[in-house]
């Protein structure tokens, strides 16, 4: 039986990011109430960041594969992988808000991003209904508050308040379906639920909890039609926040998306494959995933805040990521992995070059570029990277990460043909989404600057969080493998 | 060696960057001695393999748990437009001698663009081919756009686009031949011999050719060609024109066709007189030749003239690949080397030697200019390009459209006779604006200010490309003698198909 002091040490990396968070929240509240705001934060973030280099420390160092108390606690080789990443990402966040003044609660900041850190974490380490549902609010509560932590602006308050009410239904709706599968299956764990449901003709309650939980998890992927949160919260929240919702909390959602879908619901999945169109939850994530392309590429297109045609850049980026949990094939995980993480990183830089413009110009317009070139050449061939990674140009990370999740998805099925349309769709509408992008792009370097155009200054710490973001975005697309052999390694010691 | 001519121009155009900004004459200098470097081994790679079959000449393992590999390699055709590449890009870099905005940018991407090419003509590694073909895309925009002129923002977004859709078919179409070849290797060899079924190639063949042939001006998709290369500036005009719509025919043929070649195959039914692919995409072809030509008779801008006969020329490429015989697709790849000099004279007399001093490309308002007094060696320039273009023996454009007339000919007779038509038109749009940019009535001289005269960078540019076009039309030899064993290696057995 495992005793306390194992279990404790299996959730080592997850109790010192928990340390570190209560920390820096007294560190901050006793020591340095009275210091001024800069000091505050780089000495929080500074804490928050040794803590979480040390709990990647800590995970690079355990080798143990358990599944404790029915996939309650998961420890192997790809949850090591994603945790790392996860922390990672987190600790990019943390530096670019070293420089934000949207708040003087600096203690309390940092908890929540740690502690939605901490939710991410679990939840990537569970295969569990019980414990995914809790991780799942462990994350989304600190976001809810973080979205309106800039009490100043009203808009960030109501982002937040349609952030928390969108995201406390689809939690119901997710709860709701979790119970069903449980009074059905008489477990919370998937694979011992796999094993209840499985075959073509599907119990209708299980149909209504598999539409739950694609809902529940729809909302927390930004897909169609549950999307209606991002482009607000994108474009209200402080800049921290907005990186960390559009990265670290994809990342973990899209993992257990994945995980749900493949493993519990493994043996209802149904095919989408043209012409074969099997019922299952597949066609249903097909249906989506084409949805969030179309919606989400062609209203890009009018969008003139840059934060919000990010947002719906991203409800497009979630239907390419779909493809892969349509695939649900190791190769697909893979390649959803390399995808989310690549984005993220983009996602989190081009965020931080918003940040540095807001400050600039007082708005993210993307009018607001202009001439950006000339005011800041640095961050310009960041954010040419950025987006056009985004886009997916080679030899970029989006490029290749486009190209291995469309291999997978093909595939998948016999003949692999019969994702083709899904693929082909996928690829026709990043034709149309290179559009926006290059617009953005033809802002920054061919108009000249309206009105001020004195350089735009950022700070050294987020201009080198920025530049090596960059360089990742650029090293993991000219050599994926760097990243591809690790998520593989990991995928295939999970199968053998 | 080869793999130079990529690294090294990737190497200048960062060089570029890093240089002082302002210093125009270090930047011009550093693209010079870049594109002659470049030339310098691509001609040297031209001279030494002379038997025209497949050189190995880097492979890495480059991404191995998808078997795909950084391997360059280069048979006859390669060689000839690496080549072709390497002159158009040296007069390219003296035709833009007079570039004084952001000249670092704009050799950096200059020397991008010239390196992504080189790297499509060197792949052998299809993942590694496209790579290189799609970042193409994006220097060619910000060239447009930052130093255009008429419309750019248009041209420059439209080319952009359908670029960008042409490379996504191709894109899903290689994409399902790895996976359905069982996602080993993406080498082209290993592609090419794999036995897709007819049914797979019948829908993947026009799919990945015209993906390809949108980039080649292949009616009815051209219509990004002329406005964008109205809207580039003179050098981007002649790399567009010159070797990018290059890579599109080299695609067709080196992609499309090589690995699909039962998608040329009949039918088994016939729509309109039509009945296979092979006569859907000559017929698109002719009317290209005949469209772009009937076109350009009537254009009142300068530029678009040259940019519509683009259109017309680039169509006897593709007619030339659907021949399926040899004469005719080696013809369509003397062709492409033909063009690609003479759209770069043509140009560069247009866009550099008269636009940059008249400020104007309106034919009825150069007329009275009395140009062919006031700058001599561009009208003499323009007669002997249009000359050329036209067919006149002697020049490169003769040898090419006798070859490929002849391989018609023997494939479609009811299409040559099209063909020929063509031709007669040709001379007559290129006599027209010749008559009237050059030789109108001339106008009152008092009133105008003298124009600058040619610069050395221009005469020697313009001198190159001549004297190249009549090399190898005195002497097509020189790139038969490779092309033909490239044509009969075992990589285009699906296309020979036993012989031709």
């Amino acid at each position: 039986m495992t005793s306390y002091s194992h279990l404790l040490q299996l959730a080592m990396p997850e109790v010192i990011v928990v340390i570190t968070a209560i920390f820096a929240l007294t560190a901050d509240l006793v020591l340095l109430r009275t210091s001024s705001l800069r000091t505050r934060l780089s000495a929080a973030v500074s804490l928050a960041t040794i803590g979480c280099v040390a709990a990647i420390l800590s995970i690079a160092h355990s080798t143990d594969s358990v599944n404790l108390f029915d996939g309650m606690l998961v420890a192997n080789p790809l949850t090591h992988l994603v945790q790392i990443a996860l922390l990672v990402l987190t600790i990019f966040v943390l530096l670019l808000a070293v420089d934000s003044e949207f708040t003087e609660n600096v203690g309390e900041f940092v908890l929540l991003i740690l502690l939605a850190t901490v939710g991410m974490m679990f939840l990537v380490a569970s295969q569990n209904l019980l414990t995914s549902f809790i991780s799942l609010e462990l994350l989304s509560l600190p976001l809810y508050i973080l979205t309106g932590f800039d009490k100043r602006n009203a808009r960030s308050s109501e982002a937040s308040l349609k952030y928390f009410l969108f995201g406390g239904m689809s939690a119901a709706f997710l709860l709701f379906g979790f119970s069903l599968l449980y009074g059905f299956a008489n477990s919370t764990n998937f694979v011992e639920i796999a094993t209840a449901i499985h075959g073509p003709s599907l119990n209708p309650l299980v149909i209504l909890a598999i539409v739950m939980t694609v809902i529940g998890l729809g909302f927390k992927v930004a897909a169609v039609p549950f999307h209606f949160w991002a482009p607000d919260v994108y474009q209200a929240a402080p800049v921290p926040v907005a990186a960390f919702i559009a990265s670290g909390s994809k990342v973990a959602s899209f993992f257990v998306f994945f995980q749900i879908f493949s493993i519990a619901f493994g043996g209802s999945a149904g095919s989408a494959a043209w012409m074969h169109l099997i019922h299952g939850w597949v066609p249903v994530v097909a249906g989506v995933a084409a949805l969030s392309m179309l919606l989400g590429n062609t209203v890009a297109i009018t969008q003139t805040s840059l934060r919000r045609l990010l947002a719906y850049s991203a409800i497009a980026h979630a239907g390419y990521m779909l493809i892969a949990a349509v695939a649900h094939t190791p190769d697909a995980l893979a390649a959803l992995l390399y995808y989310v993480i690549t984005y993220s990183l983009g996602t989190i830089g081009a965020f931080g070059i918003i940040g540095v413009v807001e400050k600039a110009t007082g708005s993210d317009k993307i009018a607001d570029l202009s001439g950006l070139s000339k005011r800041s050449p640095i961050l310009s061939a960041c954010l040419f990277v950025f987006v056009l990674s985004l886009a997916g140009i080679p030899p970029l990370a989006g490029f290749f990460g486009k190209f291995y999740l469309f291999v997978a998805a093909l595939a998948a099925t016999p003949g692999s043909s019969g994702l083709l349309w899904l693929v082909a769709f996928a690829i026709a509408m990043s034709a149309v989404s290179l559009f926006y992008y290059l617009r953005i792009l033809k802002r920054v370097y061919a108009d000249s600057p309206e009105g001020n155009s004195t350089p735009v200054q950022a700070s050294p710490l987020t201009r080198a969080a920025i530049v090596v973001l960059a360089a990742l975005v650029i090293l993991f697309g000219c050599a994926p493998n760097l990243l591809l052999q690790p998520i593989l390694n990991a995928i295939h010691a999970l199968a053998a | 060696m080869l793999a130079w001519t990529i690294y090294i121009s990737f190497l200048g155009a960062l060089l570029q960057l890093l240089l002082p900004k302002g210093n125009n004459t270090l930047a011009r200098a550093l693209a010079l001695v870049t594109a002659l470097a470049g030339l310098a081994i691509a001609a040297t790679a031209f001279l030494t393999h002379r038997t025209g079959e497949l050189i190995t000449v880097t492979n890495y393992a480059w991404i191995p748990s998808l078997g795909i590999n950084f391997h360059l390699a280069a048979d006859g055709i390669s060689l000839c437009l690496i080549l072709l590449t390497g002159i158009v890009a040296l007069t390219g870099v003296l035709f833009s001698w007079n570039i004084d905005r952001r000249t670092n940018e704009f050799f950096a991407f200059y020397l991008l663009l010239i390196g992504c090419v080189y790297g499509v003509f060197l792949s052998y590694d299809l993942f590694l081919l496209f790579v290189f073909y799609e970042i193409v895309i994006i220097p060619k925009y910000f060239l447009i756009t930052l130093w255009g002129s008429t419309r750019k923002d248009y041209g420059a977004m439209k080319l952009a686009l359908y670029s960008f859709i042409g490379s996504a078919m191709v894109l899903v179409g290689l994409i399902a031949a790895y996976v359905v070849a069982g996602g080993k290797s993406m080498a082209l060899n290993d592609l090419a011999n794999y036995a897709f079924s007819v049914h797979f190639q019948m829908w993947e063949f026009p799919l990945v050719f015209v993906g390809f042939a949108i980039l080649a001006g292949l009616w009815p998709f051209h219509t990004w060609a002329p406005t964008g290369h109205v809207a580039a500036p003179t050098a981007a005009s002649m790399l567009l024109a010159g070797v990018v719509m290059k890579l599109g025919a080299y695609g067709c043929l080196r992609v499309a066709m090589t690995l699909f070649p039962h998608g040329l195959d009949p039918w088994g039914f016939s729509l309109l007189g039509l009945s296979s692919w092979r006569d859907v995409f000559a017929l698109l072809a002719v009317i290209g030749i005949v469209y772009g030509a009937l076109v350009a008779m009537v254009q009142k801008d300068f530029k678009f003239v040259i940019g519509y006969s683009s259109v017309s020329h680039m169509g006897f490429i593709l007619l030339g690949l659907m021949t399926l015989n040899q004469i005719g697709i080696s013809g369509a790849i003397i062709q492409m080397f033909s063009h690609g000099i003479l759209a770069g004279l043509l140009f560069a007399v247009v866009g550099r030697m008269v636009y940059d001093r008249t400020h104007t490309r309106e034919l009825v308002l150069l007329g009275p200019m009395n140009l062919n007094k006031a700058i001599p060696f561009a009208a003499l320039t323009f007669v002997v390009a249009g000359m050329a273009g036209m067919g006149l023996p002697g020049f490169s454009g003769f040898v090419a459209e006798l070859m490929i007339l002849i391989g018609s000919w023997r494939a479609f007779p009811i299409f040559a006779i099209f063909v020929g038509t063509g031709i007669v038109i040709g001379v007559v749009y290129v006599w027209r604006a010749m008559q009237k940019a050059f030789f109108a009535e001339p106008g009152d001289a008092s009133t105008q200010e003298p124009l600058p005269p040619i610069t050395i960078p221009e005469r020697l540019g313009a001198i190159i490309l001549i004297c190249t076009s009549v090399a190898i039309g005195l002497y097509p030899q020189m790139l038969l003698k490779i092309i033909t064993p490239a044509l009969n290696s075992p990589l285009f057995d699906g296309v020979r198909k036993g012989g031709w």
